[in-house]
């Protein structure tokens, strides 16, 4: 996994709340067998006005010049809800995309996006606000992101944020999980050994 | 103090924790299907680890295959890619596979519990969000994303935190015309679709009692749809008789064991919950959403709410976006939209009880001239035998809807069946979300009692207006 240290970049501002993956990446592209190149459809239903995505929709906030290059997204209330699709952290990531700030995150997209290196970044309303309010009177401001300092900063304007530890030490390390788990092989095994004749499927 | 449900199953589990780490538990069962599983056995396979719990593992083909013809060359070219995969896969990996044409085969959902693979008491997780569903067995089940899937894979564990617990308690009984899914779609416009984020919900009280397991997996299979990845339910005499003798469960004297720890799990009297929702269920009428997320809904009878009066401006602006999308005008009777579809299924209502509610409304009826198509899609192949028997069939197949071959289907549209932009469909699935049966095609999510009354008059109708 990625390590996530300290960021800046470009932030672009996505005005809704309860964005579900579905929005993030539509179930046509769910077909593929490998992570990669989901990027290309990112919000594509938003993003492009035509289904072979030829036609940019010029509308939205991703197309727009000022925007380019964006590696933090900033949106509103229960960003990632519905489907438990990992490919929506996937095609994030894939776009260019290192964190993602919003008052607040879906369960599963919050586990999915940090498994993956990508931070959920939450912050209160009003935060988020000011800067909604930045971001579309300057289109192209940058965030700076400090996961050492637990720290926001863009424009003078100055937040902090918290983070599980474990989580936290985990994208400053880029530490991969199963291999960490695997360290404790003895504690399965004790704990397969107790478990009751039951619990196994009829053959 | 007492434990709930939740804590109990949960500690039970609990493999090991660092200080400083969320604990690792356990995980009893993982189920697994063609479009999250991909990834994971290729990460698994690169990394040159094995599968640990293969007997644990059980895997189906649901998402994307043809509801016409139980073979791969039905599907769409991209999707049998996904479909060899899992066959490759399993066979690779041994994990047991309900595979096309296999009498076991059908949506995750529904076969897990209808095998006796879901137990009281388990860990059960499977990479679809729609996990929650066997949490109505008593079981600690959530939906994960394809790392975690290869985490499970490679471990039979999970890292977990404790989410803060939430009762709702359903007083009274539901009323004529109104099921399980009128229940989970009230609580969840009460809660909106963020109301539970955090929370593992256990549904209790008398009106969750008297429900089948059909209709306690229905309430379960949405808690997803309030932000709650677990929806529990205390098992008692109609999960274990429901559980007793299916094919992958306990036998015997292993039964009996099992049961006796069965019985202990349920909620102590002095257990407390962080939130506690008390819904009248008797007061409940029979529900139809009429915005974009499931939390958009009102009764039967009621109207299209008015985004000039809410006072939040972030909701307003859902609530405008949503009627722009969903073309309906502020404060119009939900009642009398025309209907262009109608989708009976999926993993929210697609047993066999639900085939049989909208049976009995269809039963000598004909569906209006209106309906460009009506799908009947089985949840599993013993859902469509066990219907058959029962000449389910003929009067769906009579009143001029099409009988399909079991499959996730027009839910979430990853196969052929798919509405065109602008149609309005009344569909018994879980979400609505913009696009999600199809591209600029309209979702009214309701019972399937509800959805057989919409397909006879051609338009959202009122059920109890065609009970006898």
């Amino acid at each position: 996994m990625q390590k996530f240290t300290v960021h800046e970049g470009v932030a672009v501002p996505l005005d809704s709340a309860n964005i579900d993956t579905d929005q993030i990446i539509p179930k046509q592209f769910l077909l593929a067998v490998s992570r990669k190149g989901f990027g290309k459809h990112l919000f594509h239903d938003w993003r492009y006005l035509d289904e072979a995505e030829t036609q940019p929709n010029p509308d939205f906030n991703l197309n727009k010049p000022e925007y380019q290059g964006a590696t933090i997204l900033v949106a509103r209330d229960n960003f990632g809800n519905g489907s438990s699709r990992e490919h929506a952290p996937w095609a994030l990531m894939d776009y260019g995309f290192k964190a993602v700030i919003a008052p607040s995150f879906a369960m599963i997209f919050n586990n999915n996006a940090l498994g993956n290196g990508l931070l959920p970044l939450r912050l209160t309303e009003e935060e988020v606000d000011q800067l909604f309010n930045v971001l579309t009177e300057k289109p192209g401001t940058t965030i700076r992101i400090s996961l050492e300092d637990m720290t926001v900063d863009c424009a003078g304007l100055h937040f902090t944020f918290t983070l599980d530890e474990f989580r936290r030490h985990c994208l400053l390390e880029g530490l991969d999980a199963i291999s960490l788990t695997l360290m404790h092989d003895k504690e399965i095994r004790a704990y397969e050994a107790s478990m009751p004749k039951w619990k196994t499927p009829e053959a | 103090m007492g434990k709930t449900l939740y804590e109990k199953v949960y500690d039970s589990h609990i493999v090991f924790q660092q200080e400083g780490e969320l604990p690792t538990l356990f995980i009893d069962r993982h189920l697994v299907h063609e479009v999250t599983s991909p990834q994971a056995f290729s990460g698994l396979e690169a990394a040159g680890r094995k599968l640990r719990h293969p007997e644990l593992t059980l895997a189906t083909v649901d998402h994307d295959i043809s509801t016409h013809e139980q073979t791969i060359d039905a599907c769409g070219p991209m999707a049998q890619q996904q479909l060899r995969a899992l066959l490759d896969n399993t066979r690779k990996f041994g994990v047991r596979l309900f595979g096309l044409g296999d009498p076991n085969q059908g949506i995750v959902h529904i076969i897990g519990p209808q095998t006796g693979f879901t137990l009281p008491g388990t860990t059960l997780v499977c990479g679809d969000s729609h996990t929650a569903t066997h949490g109505a067995f008593g079981a600690l089940a959530f939906g994960i994303g394809t790392s975690e899937v290869e985490h499970v894979m490679a471990t039979q564990t999970l890292k977990q935190g404790r989410y803060k617990t939430m009762k709702i308690q359903c007083e009274g009984q539901l009323q004529k015309g109104c099921s399980a899914k009128d229940l989970i779609l009230a609580i969840i416009g009460r809660l909106t679709t963020a109301g539970g984020t955090g929370y593992a919900v256990e549904f209790a009280g008398p009106a969750v009692r008297a429900l089948s397991m059909e209709g306690r997996m229905t309430l379960s299979n949405m808690a997803i749809e309030f932000g709650a990845t677990v929806g529990m339910i205390a098992p008692d005499e109609t999960t274990f008789e429901y559980i007793k003798g299916r094919m992958l469960a306990p036998k015997n004297e292993d039964f009996e064991q099992a049961m006796a720890y069965w019985k202990t799990l349920k909620s102590d009297d002095d257990a407390t919950f962080d939130a506690v929702v008390t819904i009248d269920a008797s007061a409940i009428e029979p529900q139809v959403t009429w915005g974009t997320n499931p939390g958009q809904v009102c009764a039967v009878t009621g109207c299209v709410p008015v985004p000039d009066d809410i006072q939040d401006p972030v909701v307003a602006k859902s609530c405008r976006d949503a009627l722009a999308y969903i073309d309906l005008k502020p404060g119009q009777p939900i009642a009398g939209t025309p209907v262009d579809y109608v989708f009976i299924g999926s993993c929210t209502n697609g047993r066999i009880e639900d085939f049989r509610a909208a049976a009995e409304i269809l039963k000598g009826r004909k569906i209006a001239p209106s309906i460009q198509l009506a799908l009947a899609v089985p949840g599993s192949m013993w859902v469509k035998e066990q219907a058959e028997r029962e000449g389910l069939d003929k009067i769906f197949k009579d009143a001029g809807f099409e009988w399909r071959l079991p499959g996730c289907s027009m839910c979430l549209a990853m196969n052929d069946d798919r509405a065109p932009a602008g149609i309005r469909v009344a569909s018994t699935s879980n979400r609505n979300f913009v696009g999600r049966q199809g591209k600029g095609s309209r979702t009214h999510l309701m019972s399937p009692a509800t959805a057989a009354a919409c397909a006879v008059k051609g338009c959202i109708a009122d059920v109890r207006e065609l009970l006898q």
